[in-house]
């Protein structure tokens, strides 16, 4: 699961009102390159909410992107190196997603997040 | 890409060895398959550089089809932990990116508009009545730009009422009636292999202000 996918997730479970983001417990992350597209990213900025962003890069060892961004940051290809780093390359591939206002734990294995609800979550 | 070459590429990917007949899994076949998506790209634009979601995935036909003409993020959905496990080797084998997420779409709870679009082959509702329209009106909350999607078109009509009235769509329009090739995969099929008429639709929600279909 890539940090992209993070910034829209949210806890799914019935009730519950403040379930972004969720916090995630990195047990095991991976690093892979994807080609660096700068107009992807323009695009994609103003979609994302930036602080789940940075909180989640945190929590899988990245501290390199700024706390406060504005717009006229993306003409900095040092800015949108570190953006595309963050939102595209790294990978949570192993530990848990953890909705903020319940505590729940989706599992996270092999890379892929387990949203799945039980019957009296729905 | 060409259409005969990524129809080639789909039909390497590894199938269902044992579907689950209670959702409804069928292969998406990769004719249809690469149709829907080449359309998409071709006449529309929905998937170059673009998010894209494929909606119970299955073994991910559509959305490796999309990471293939060049789709910037793939994301895969499906319920089944089997399925998901297959998409995810079948991507690795074709050596394309693909997110995928284990969860009921009935039960997605996505922020934002990061999707742009949304390409599915829903379960036709035979089993459990009215689950294509269930998925399609979850794809039409999720995606930005427009749905791809394959209905039977015995349905065409409902379809279009249902996505026109009750889903609020710009626009609901049938690109063009497609044969789907059901193998004979569970026992209660008496038939060696069927092929039934499907559309593959496109849909574009009310909050896509700039791309109306051509």
């Amino acid at each position: 699961m890539r940090l992209l996918t993070h910034n829209m997730l949210s806890s799914n479970i019935k009730g519950v009102t403040n379930g972004f983001p969720l916090l995630i417990e990195a047990e095991k992350f991976i690093e892979k390159t994807v080609d660096f597209n700068p107009d992807f990213l323009k695009n994609m900025y103003p979609k994302i909410e930036w602080k789940a962003l940075v909180s989640a890069a945190t929590s899988m060892g990245y501290n390199q992107l700024p706390e406060e961004v504005e717009p006229s940051m993306l003409e900095s290809e040092e800015f949108l190196k570190k953006f595309h780093h963050a939102l595209l390359e790294l990978h949570l591939e192993e530990g848990a997603l953890i909705c903020p206002e319940t505590g729940r734990r989706f599992a996270v294995i092999k890379g892929i997040p387990n949203m799945l609800l039980h019957e009296d979550e729905v | 890409m060409k259409l005969k070459q990524l129809e080639s590429y789909l039909g390497n990917l590894d199938q269902f060895t044992d579907p689950k007949v209670e959702l409804e899994q069928y292969p998406t076949g990769p004719h249809i398959a690469s149709r829907m998506l080449f359309s998409a790209e071709n006449s529309f634009g929905d998937v170059s550089g673009k998010v894209v979601a494929d909606f119970g995935c299955g073994c991910g036909t559509l959305g490796i089809a999309a990471a293939l003409l060049d789709a910037e993020y793939a994301i895969g959905i499906d319920v089944d932990s089997d399925s998901l496990e297959l998409a995810s080797q079948n991507a690795e084998d074709l050596e394309v990116d693909m997110e995928l997420i284990q969860c009921d779409i009935n039960n997605l709870e996505w922020k934002g508009q990061i999707v742009d679009t949304v390409v599915m082959n829903p379960p036709f509702g035979t089993r459990k009545k009215g689950a294509d329209l269930d998925f399609l009106k979850m794809g039409l909350k999720v995606a930005s730009q427009a749905v791809y999607s394959f209905h039977k078109t015995s349905t065409r009509d409902h379809v279009k009422r249902t996505a026109l009235r009750n889903f609020n769509v710009r626009s609901a329009e049938v690109l063009c009636e497609l044969r789907f090739d059901v193998p004979q995969l569970y026992k209660f099929h008496k038939k060696k292999e069927v092929d039934i008429a499907v559309d593959l639709w496109r849909f574009v929600p009310q909050k896509n202000q700039e791309r109306v279909a051509k």
